[in-house]
């Protein structure tokens, strides 16, 4: 079993944080994936850096570009992650859109991946049908569990498409928005975490976009599994630094 | 074969729509109605009637007498200068403006460069009434002073792009970001046949009315609706889909692409995406761009602020690939000199972007009794500040 599907039955609900690789420092990737597991994040999101980050807001955009700055690239990044599985046991993912990984070959991408122990991929710029039909058979042979976002505008029939090709969990997107945009979740959000709950999907889902701290953390697993933190977290990098992730982590659980 | 887009939404292997999961709704909504919309008599009516009373069409199809003699050939220029607004962007916004009624959306965004497709969006909201936000690459805000002003003018409201390099893919890319945030009551006005499927067939359909009226006019100057080539420039290749659109199929026409090869093709400042480029995704779209060997979008560079755009709609990346089109690279100086040439034997000052087209004649030779039509796709009145510059007028 993949160490994402362990992590989900797991009884209780998932911190996964998304940072972008190569930031602050080029090389900091591994120190912050080892302090996120030791302050007790379930889950991580290690950001392949693009130079055209469409989903994205203002503070995954300045992080990603910093990176790239800094020189990361793929090759670096999987560098970098060699061997992080002698120190790292939880749930890795890499996030990244689709260009650079056209660009490293999918199935050598997939199969680095799968050396290294990555647990699954986030693409948002590579669709469900698009997946489906040339892709999913390379992700399945590197063990790879490939995650899709549903949004509030997305439809039931889509949703039960998604949920038929996951098979780990499904990232909800709170609210119609690129990533950063945050003024807590209102009724429209919390109305849409529950219709989708009531949905009883087979895969369970982990909501992400506009959590960036303790209340909006628990209003999001309220309903779901757990939640994704991003630009909040990047802005503890920009504003700290990697040894303070301890302090992050307690302020999201409140431990 | 066909050269025109498949059910699928591809070009041969060009194109689809590589969007977030968040797009998918408001792409899907297009996909869905477009055609429908299109094959409406009530917009068809409204459309045609814009277009001629409003765009001033049909534009005329010029022979040029004087450029014909000193390159001995028969030379027609198709006059998307003389529309309204000054270039054939116009043609796409009439269409889309009227697309998003019909759709019900009440806020249009767009992007631009140079700002041609931002004055023509700015145009068709004040037109309709409606409320426009341009996004525009900080840099351009400050090259491209005057359409900043025309937009302003005309009710839009100009956004810069403060992202990555601050020009026009990061202002596609912040309209792309607004439509995410906005996915309700906003339409999208892309400039040009790029993005994701329906956008580049959408545009080329818009744009479409070129060369089905080349054909017409032609068969009464000619006895005949087909020219030997059709000559185009591409950014990003509205104005070339628009050419080439009605003779795609028919290999009798020859097509020619031209586009910038900035200071020299392999100068790291050129727009030669055919050449510079490789096949990846950006903006939506499976095409060519230019990216570095790790999949990073790199930003190209040309004389014309039209131009320079990474990619290369799928449409062209496919008329490239399958041999269908001859694509020629033209440097910023032959340019320029073109430009120069087609203002002093014709009396046309010529935008940029179509002056690289127009400096084909120094590289290719054609026959005597070759028809020639090339795509005067704008006017150059907004770079006469870098012919000034150039020619030191």
């Amino acid at each position: 079993m993949n160490r994402i599907q362990t992590k989900l039955q797991e009884d209780k609900k998932l911190l996964s944080i998304y940072f972008s690789a190569g930031y602050p420092s080029l090389n900091d990737t591994v120190k912050i994936i080892q302090n996120l597991e030791k302050s007790g994040v379930d889950m991580i999101e290690i950001g392949l850096p693009f130079s055209d980050p469409l989903a994205d807001g203002p503070t995954i955009q300045a992080s990603s570009t910093q990176a790239l700055k800094n020189g990361m690239t793929t090759d670096v990044l999987f560098k970098q992650l060699k061997g992080i599985r002698k120190t790292v046991s939880i749930p890795l993912i890499i996030m990244g859109y689709f260009n650079p990984m056209l660009q490293y070959g999918v199935e050598a991408f997939c199969k680095t991946c799968q050396e290294i122990g990555i647990d699954g991929l986030i693409i948002p710029d590579l669709p469900v049908d698009v997946y489906n039909q040339e892709y999913k058979t390379i992700f399945e042979k590197y063990g790879l569990i490939n995650v899709f976002l549903i949004t509030p505008q997305t439809s039931i029939d889509r949703i039960n498409f998604i949920d038929s090709i996951s098979n780990g969990f499904i990232y909800m997107v709170s609210s119609a928005s690129v990533t950063g945009n945050s003024s807590g979740f209102g009724k429209e959000q919390t109305d849409y975490f529950k219709r989708i709950a009531s949905m009883n999907l087979k895969n369970p889902q982990i909501v992400g976009f506009g959590i960036n701290n303790h209340t909006t953390f628990t209003q999001a697993t309220e309903y779901a599994k757990g939640a994704i933190i991003g630009s909040a977290f990047i802005k503890h990098l920009t504003n700290g630094n990697i040894d303070t992730i301890n302090a992050f982590t307690d302020n999201i659980l409140k431990v | 074969m066909t050269y025109n887009i498949n059910d699928k939404g591809y070009y041969g292997e060009f194109g689809g729509a590589y969007i977030p999961e968040m797009l998918y709704p408001n792409v899907e909504e297009l996909r869905q109605n477009y055609l429908k919309i299109m094959e409406q008599p009530s917009f068809k009516r409204e459309f045609d009637l814009l277009l001629k009373d409003y765009v001033g069409r049909p534009s005329p199809l010029y022979f040029a007498k004087r450029l014909s003699k000193k390159y001995n050939t028969k030379i027609y220029l198709k006059r998307e200068d003389l529309n309204h607004t000054g270039a054939h962007k116009v043609n796409n916004t009439i269409g889309q403006i009227l697309m998003a009624q019909r759709l019900g959306k009440k806020r249009i965004i767009a992007e631009t460069g140079a700002g041609q497709h931002g004055v023509a969006t700015a145009t068709v909201c004040a037109l309709m009434g409606m409320e426009c936000i341009v996004y525009m690459g900080e840099i351009d805000i400050a090259r491209q002073a005057p359409n900043v002003a025309r937009m302003k003018m005309l009710g839009a409201k100009v956004v810069p792009a403060l992202s990555g390099s601050r020009t026009l893919k990061d202002a596609t890319n912040e309209a792309i970001r607004d439509w995410i945030n906005n996915p309700l009551d906003t339409h999208y006005i892309i400039g040009s046949v790029v993005g994701p499927h329906p956008y580049p067939d959408m545009v080329a359909r818009f744009q479409a009315v070129v060369s089905e009226e080349i054909q017409w006019q032609l068969q009464d100057k000619e006895g005949k609706a087909t020219p030997d080539y059709v000559i185009a420039c591409v950014g990003g290749g509205s104005n070339a889909a628009g050419a080439f659109y009605h003779y795609l199929d028919n290999t009798n026409v020859k097509l020619i692409a031209v586009e910038a090869a900035g200071k020299g093709i392999h100068s790291g400042e050129s727009a030669a995406t055919s050449i510079l480029g490789k096949e990846g995704i950006i903006h939506g779209s499976k095409t060519l761009l230019m990216q570095t060997d790790d999949g990073q979008i790199t930003e190209p560079y040309s004389i014309s602020a039209g131009l320079d755009y990474p990619g290369v709609g799928p449409m062209h990346a496919h008329l490239y690939k399958s041999g269908r089109a001859e694509f020629v690279s033209i440097t910023d100086d032959e340019a320029m000199t073109a430009g120069l040439e087609l203002s002093q034997l014709e009396g046309i000052i010529p935008a940029i972007e179509t002056s690289h087209a127009l400096a084909i004649f120094n590289q290719k030779k054609f026959k005597e009794d070759n028809i020639v039509v090339i795509n005067l796709s704008g006017r150059g009145d907004k770079d006469l500040q870098n012919y000034i510059d150039h020619f030191k007028l």
